[in-house]
């Protein structure tokens, strides 16, 4: 075993879908690390995990762009990963991807124990007493419906983390949300393939969370949030979305 | 049953615009599925079971030759027959054959996927025989000319009045209200079919390697008849179904019967064991065993695609798909539905026919998850729709869809480079700016249009990127109201 890496140099993979379309979750994940003390660094010149290219069966495609961010991440400093389904990109898909390169497959398995969705990394390596330190009151009293991300869920095994983290906020309520664990019908390219099947598993989705009286609903994935809230928006439904991070990020106590 | 894989486009929209179907597929979650989830939570050792169980499957499907040659000494021993058929229409032929040598013309039936798999029905109706179904979805489905919903609940797509409008049509009944008076209906027609045939054909949960024994789980004691009363029982199998003891037997009808409905057990576990000997009172004079290949040995040559030989047919899957959910067992166009059915439908009928089912999935895992064989499903997903746009394996079944094809190679030009990700941010936002101004965009061109069919499309942002390194003010710069 290599020495434990140092909690406080972290590495961070933004994901495509944060940088273009939410950049603010990003900004929430740096402040609440920086808060935390960690030393964040972010190699400007990463794109994208590769899962559009791979899940979509063009594997020859995706295999450039996947090998392109493996070389750039340091197997030997966490790497926080805002996105369930990115970092089950990398954890546990890059392995099928490079099955036949012994190369690459090798700098994976380095690379996978250090591989961490963001509520997963804070579970981690500090306690919840530490971090709720940081916080104060929010103004905005939330009851906030969490949506367990497919992928966040299943893949990585992340559930009890966010919500202990949701739990802990002041000034926030978790609401029961039904059926909150079924699939919000996104599925990447699935919703432009098939946007009526999707539309229909999201109409079901938009259901439960109206029916939960939440007046915002997060996960750790800003794809299905992307999902959800482009539904809501469509309904005209006053419940708003938000990353966990950005949840943490606007009740982190301003520095004096 | 004749493949109808190509349709799935069609037939899954029409299922979403049926709001009965939508009705009984919704009582999936509520019913089958979550009724397996307490079943299971309540057996202690659920997830050692699921181990086992996927290792004893897993051994067996390695070793297939040697447990299909146990098993059919084992047979021959207890006195029955045992024909191996290479594809439905030898199995079918078998069956005939059977049937005529003993002037047989009546034939009852029990469940089986593999029947429908084979068009045994279609096929005996040919000869001028009468088969006739006994499980009861399976009776209104033969009687409605219709083909199975699901691989549990056959007609669950149906209504009672639907069905009580069949009975009256078809069998003269008068209209029924109550499903208890329809079942009773169906038990007195039945009744003389069971008296009057010559043979019985079921289909198999089970083989053992080791005893010979079919074990079949029903509960409506149907299958008890169907392997007892008429002189002449042919048992059909896929390859697949053999498990190598009593003992494993006994550990797969707990997994099995949990998963399918979330009972402890079911009403009917029947276990024959070749025909009735000299000294026993009941069970046919003559038992036959028909294990069918049909397409399997090509999934078992594939070793991305043999663990979905391990399946058990529980349906769990199915009621644990959100796509399955909406769309329901016809869209999907064959005998078999649902994630399970998407990888093992175009691999038994054609896979660039099926291209289509490997796509529809969110590839959420709910059905890796609920498989008491614990399969990964979704792997199975990526690896077809690898082949289906690479070929790798399959070169014959390459389906070439020239739009994507251009798309992920625009998507991976904008991948390569920061310098490509800036560009591609700036154009995004320079095209949102027509589509629509500030806020998410209502209605998008193209290949994109049917997304904003039911929700609106995000706006490209000043990226990540380009805020880095995010100084004391950007952390504080009021946020986008979202
Ligand atoms: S794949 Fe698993 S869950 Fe689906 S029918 Fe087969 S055994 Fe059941």
């Amino acid at each position: 075993m290599s020495a434990p890496p140092d909690r406080r140099r972290v590495q961070l993979f933004v994901t495509c879908v944060v940088d273009q379309l939410f950049p603010d979750v990003g900004e929430s994940v740096v402040k609440v690390l920086s808060a935390l003390g960690a030393d964040v660094e972010f190699d400007t010149d990463q794109t994208c995990c590769a899962q559009p290219a791979f899940n979509s069966g063009f594997w020859d495609d995706a295999r450039p762009v996947a090998r392109r961010l493996l070389g750039q991440l340091d197997p030997s400093k966490p790497v926080i990963v805002p996105s369930g389904s990115c970092a089950a990109m990398i954890r546990n898909y890059y392995r099928e991807l490079f099955a036949d390169d012994p190369v690459n497959l090798s700098r994976v398995n380095r690379l996978r124990p250090h591989i961490y969705e963001f509520t997963e990394y804070l579970h981690e390596f500090f306690d919840l007493d530490m971090i709720s330190r940081l916080l104060s009151d929010s103004p905005s009293k939330d009851g906030v419906a969490f949506h367990e991300a497919c992928h966040t869920k299943r893949e990585l095994g992340v559930d009890a983390q966010p919500k202990a983290l949701i739990d802990m906020m002041p000034g926030v309520r978790r609401v029961n949300l039904p059926q909150a664990e079924v699939c919000c019908g996104f599925g990447g390219t699935f919703s432009i393939k098939y946007p009526d099947i999707s539309g229909a598993m999201l109409s079901d989705k938009l259901d439960c969370i109206e029916a939960s009286g939440a007046n915002v609903v997060a996960a750790c994935d800003s794809s299905c949030l992307m999902h959800i809230h482009g539904g809501l928006r469509r309904r005209g439904s006053a419940v708003r979305t938000k990353h966990v991070a950005e949840l943490l990020a606007e009740r982190l106590k301003q520095p004096a | 049953m004749q493949p109808r894989t190509t349709q799935f486009r069609q037939n899954s929209a029409s299922a979403l615009a049926d709001e009965r179907i939508q009705r009984n597929l919704a009582g999936l979650y509520s019913g089958f599925h979550s009724a397996r989830i307490d079943a299971s939570s309540a057996t202690a050792d659920w997830e050692s079971l699921r181990a086992r169980g996927h290792e004893i499957k897993s051994h067996v499907i390695e070793n297939l030759d040697y447990y299909l040659n146990t098993l059919a000494d084992s047979v021959e021993r207890a006195g029955g027959h045992v024909f191996f058929a290479k594809d439905a229409e030898d199995a079918s032929s078998y069956v005939v054959e059977v049937a005529s040598k003993r002037g047989i013309d009546l034939v009852i039936k029990s469940k089986s996927m593999l029947s429908e798999e084979m068009g045994l029905n279609e096929r005996l109706e040919a000869e001028g025989m009468e088969p006739v179904e006994t499980d009861l979805g399976e009776y209104i489905i033969q009687l409605a000319g219709d083909t199975p919903f699901h691989i549990i609940a056959p007609a669950i797509h149906k209504s009672r009045e639907e069905v009580s409008d069949l009975f009256t049509e078809r069998l003269g009944a008068p209209r029924y209200e109550d499903i208890e008076d329809l079942t009773k209906e169906a038990r007195r027609q039945l009744r003389q079919k069971f008296l009057a045939a010559g043979m019985g054909i079921s289909g198999a949960n089970f083989l053992v390697a080791e005893t010979g024994t079919v074990a079949l789980v029903t509960n409506e004691g149907n299958g008890r008849m169907v392997t007892s009363m008429p002189k002449v029982h042919i048992a059909i199998a896929g390859m697949e179904k053999v498990v190598p003891s009593i003992e494993d037997l006994a550990m797969f009808l707990r997994l099995l019967i949990r998963s399918a409905t979330g009972q402890m057990l079911s009403s009917y576990v029947t276990a024959v064991t070749g025909p009735r000997l000299h000294d026993e009172e009941d069970g046919p004079e003559e038992f036959h065993l028909v294990i069918v290949d049909n397409g399997r040995s090509r999934i078992l040559a594939d070793e991305h695609l043999r663990e979905s030989l391990l399946c058990l047919r529980c349906g769990a899957c199915m009621n644990a798909c959100p796509v399955y959910r909406k769309v329901g067992g016809h869209a999907y166009g064959w005998v078999y539905p649902g994630p399970i059915g998407a990888i093992v439908s175009p691999m038994l009928t054609g896979l660039s026919d099926g291209k289509d089912l490997p796509y529809a999935s969110t590839l959420c895992g709910a059905c890796k998850e609920a498989c008491p064989v614990k399969i990964d499903m979704p792997r199975m997903l990526l690896y077809l729709r690898k082949e289906l746009t690479q070929g790798d394996s399959y070169p014959e079944h390459r389906s070439a869809d020239a739009a994507e094809r251009l798309a992920v190679k625009g998507w991976r030009a904008s991948a390569s480079s920061d310098a490509a990700m800036r560009a591609t941010n700036l154009a995004a936002r320079l095209g949102q700016a027509l589509l629509s101004r500030g806020g998410e965009i209502s209605k998008m061109p193209g290949p994109l249009s049917g997304w904003t069919d039911h929700r609106e499309f995000p706006r490209a942002q000043k990226p990540f990127r380009s805020r880095w390194p995010l100084g004391d003010d950007a952390a504080r710069r009021p946020r986008d109201e979202r």
